[in-house]
């Protein structure tokens, strides 16, 4: 076991995949010397070599296009995305080409491309650098999207992202980035949990409170809150945002008849809805109150000075959960 | 002469310059130094206030007054002469480093601290000084000016736009097609690319096999490069870019050869990736000492000059950094506003919603 921040297990879980495996490239701006703004890339270029670790020409839709061609000549590339507010100069690649072309080609085509967005605010940067894109990107057939919120998942979840023959959309959460935790880097991948599985990362039975990236950590703390007032409330790490996992989450409603959603990014047309949407539909006899979402406003991100006031806090996150007690 | 011997010997070849290093005036055959003493001295003016406030917004930042700061440092006479060659008329397009340019639209310092302190995104209107918004998503600006250009053209108005980028930015998609739209719309639009050597971590290399003046020919206009830490030249070569513009000639492409001579923000941490050394050269080609060597030279001006200018340096960062204090934090209320211009009743709802929320805590609180 190692300690490890989520940045440096990012950054052994890339190492290890580029050491099992010859065809898997880091792409990015300033993913070499520098080792990426987060310096999640660290040390890679020095080890690996200019022709595995590409210091990319500043161009997003460039790096995601090329990365398709790459991958069309048997590569693995994993893309870095400096900002979540930068991923949309490749937005077009993304969804009109990186999600759409194995189907078109009637399967003949795999690309396994892993794009990686850090995430969400919370750290006090200028704007485009705090925002919360999954949505456009779940709303997208033809990608997995999932999201990790601790160094143990970012360390397994971005390998098997990278051995996943399908293009993933990997959000890591930026203000998490430090945190620490133990990682087993000799870990077997293929006896860890998949990638595409929700994880129930506190047991409870009141109310199930979801929650993915950044605000899983802000979700066990309202659970830990709630207790004091005697509510007993599971959380459940969603990891997984297309697909979703829903079996883990219907076993949970049907077993506390109340849910509350929360993420970052706004409320409106959020992944909370479709959550709200696919509960309300496969639990409807077992709520006992609407399903609950909390999240930004319908406003661009705020100046960082107010950004405490957009982002659902722990304050927020409770009274959603106290808000289901009401019916 | 285009070429100045001392630049040494990795020097651009075609790189118009009218003051070295030194001080000293150079001829070139297509343009002229036409500057009075006076010009000059404000010039200097110029060249040493935005310096002192960008110094200013960098310790604000260090003092945790700021998030963030981009730096100007070096980049002044890229700044100040490219903005001096400015019309009231003309629009200013800038990235998030023109500071210099900001100062000459008459733009308040203090206004551009707003986005890095985090109270507001910009939080000034383009239309009073002409001078846009700062973006900061790389090259994006480059097409708003071209569209700007393109309704000048409409108007018959007698002005041309100029938009500032940087040279990672000359890889962007947007900066590419605004080049395409500007030149087949023979568009009154002045590219302005400060080649600061560095995009963050990665040198030019990494965007470019050929100076980037060069790739404004196969966009089918022309491109200059001037030498970015002379005032004179930057001045020069941009008023005569923007008069060609105004007079329908079209766009020009003026690369600015210039060096970053802080990091690229005041997050980042250039000794990772570059030698010290490069920045000890480039120390020598300092846009400020040059023209204090021309003045003193040619006793243009007096201790008593310099001693002025600097004490009304001090002044500026003094209040600067006062009314930076001063800024208040917004209410949390604003962050509802100025979303549309019409009622929109999901954010009226969200607005109402949030402050019953915020109200409670006072209940609690009294
Ligand atoms: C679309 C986009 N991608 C990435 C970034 C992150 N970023 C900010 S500044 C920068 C480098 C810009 O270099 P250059 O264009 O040379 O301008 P300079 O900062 O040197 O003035 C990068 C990659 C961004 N702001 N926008
Ligand atoms: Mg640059």
């Amino acid at each position: 076991m190692t300690q490890l921040t989520l940045a440096r297990a990012i950054n052994a879980g890339l190492r290890r995949a580029m050491e099992e495996d010859p065809k898997v490239l880091v792409m990015g701006e300033d993913v070499g010397k520098l080792g990426g703004v987060f310096r999640v890339t660290d040390g890679l270029q020095k080890d690996f070599g200019e022709d595995r670790v590409i210091d990319t020409p500043l161009a997003e839709s460039g790096i995601v296009g090329t990365a398709i061609g790459l991958a069309l000549r048997g590569f693995r590339p994993v893309c870095e995305i400096q900002f979540d507010g930068f991923v949309f100069p490749a937005a077009d690649q993304i969804i009109t080409q990186l999600a759409k072309m194995p189907m078109r080609s009637l399967g003949a085509i795999r690309l396994p491309i892993v794009v990686r967005i850090p995430c969400g605010g919370g750290i006090g940067a200028v704007e485009h650098h705090s925002e919360s894109p999954e949505a456009y990107f779940t709303h997208t057939a033809g990608l997995r999207v999932v999201a990790c919120a601790n160094p143990v998942d970012a360390y397994t979840m971005l390998q098997q992202a990278i051995r996943s023959d399908d293009p993933v959309i990997f959000f890591e959460p930026k203000r998490r980035y430090w945190e620490k935790a133990e990682v087993d880097l000799e870990m077997d991948l293929a006896a860890a949990m998949p990638f595409d599985r929700a994880s129930v990362v506190r047991q409870g039975s009141d109310v199930t409170l979801l929650a993915y990236g950044p605000m899983v950590k802000t979700a066990l703390e309202a659970a830990v809150a709630a207790e004091e007032d005697g509510r007993s409330v599971e959380v459940i790490d969603l990891r997984t945002l297309s697909p979703l996992d829903t079996a883990t989450i219907f076993d949970s409603v049907r077993k506390t008849g109340r849910c509350v959603v929360a993420h970052e990014a706004p409320v409106y047309s959020g992944l909370g809805g479709e959550i709200a949407a696919r509960v309300t539909e496969a639990c409807f006899y077992h709520l006992e109150a609407p399903v609950l979402r909390v999240g930004g406003f319908s406003t661009p991100y705020p100046p960082s000075r107010l950004e405490e006031h957009y982002l659902p806090d722990l304050d927020r996150v409770l009274d959603a959960v106290d808000r289901t007690f009401a019916y | 002469m285009t070429v100045d011997a001392s630049r040494g010997a990795d020097a651009p070849p075609e790189l118009v310059q009218l003051l070295t290093p030194e001080g000293e005036l150079v001829e070139h055959p297509d343009y002229e130094f036409d500057l009075t003493a006076e010009d000059v001295k404000s010039l200097y003016r110029d060249l040493v206030l935005v310096r002192r406030v960008d110094l200013e917004a960098v310790a604000l930042q260090r003092q945790g007054e700021l998030g963030i700061w981009a730096s100007l440092l070096g980049q002044e006479a890229a700044q100040i002469g490219s903005g001096r060659a400015l019309t009231e008329q003309d629009m200013a397009f800038p990235t998030y480093r023109e500071h210099g340019v900001a100062w000459c639209r008459g733009v308040d310092p203090v206004k551009l601290l707003g986005l890095f302190r985090g109270v507001n995104h910009g939080g000034w209107d383009p239309a009073e000084h002409n001078f846009h918004l700062y973006t900061i998503v790389i090259g994006s600006q480059t097409l708003h000016a071209t569209g700007y250009a393109m309704g000048i053209q409409r108007d018959g108005a007698e002005a041309a736009t100029i938009v500032y980028f940087g040279d990672g930015a000359t890889s962007q998609g947007d900066v590419n097609e605004s080049f395409i739209w500007a030149s087949v719309f023979n568009a009154p639009v002045v590219f302005f690319c400060q080649n600061n050597q560095w995009a963050i971590s990665e040198p030019l290399e990494k965007q470019s096999r050929i100076p980037l003046y060069r790739r404004a020919s196969g966009f089918g206009f022309p491109g200059v490069r001037v030498d970015g830490n002379d005032v004179f030249a930057c001045l020069a070569v941009t008023k005569k870019a923007l008069q060609a513009a105004r007079e329908g000639q079209g766009p020009t492409l003026i690369e600015a050869f210039t060096y970053r001579m802080g990091a690229h923000t005041t997050s980042d941490d250039p000794t990772r990736y570059r030698l010290e050394t490069e920045l000890e050269a480039w120390k020598l080609k300092d846009p400020i000492e040059r023209v204090k060597a021309y003045l003193f030279k040619n006793e243009l001006a007096d201790q008593e000059f310099f001693d002025r200018i600097e004490a009304e340096a001090a002044e500026l960062g003094k209040s600067v950094r006062t009314r930076c204090l001063e800024m208040p934090d917004p209410d949390p209320m604003e962050m509802f506003e100025h979303v549309y211009a019409h009622p929109h009743v999901l954010l009226a709802e969200e607005r109402a919603q949030f402050a019953d929320y915020l109200a409670g805590f006072e209940e609690e609180v009294a």
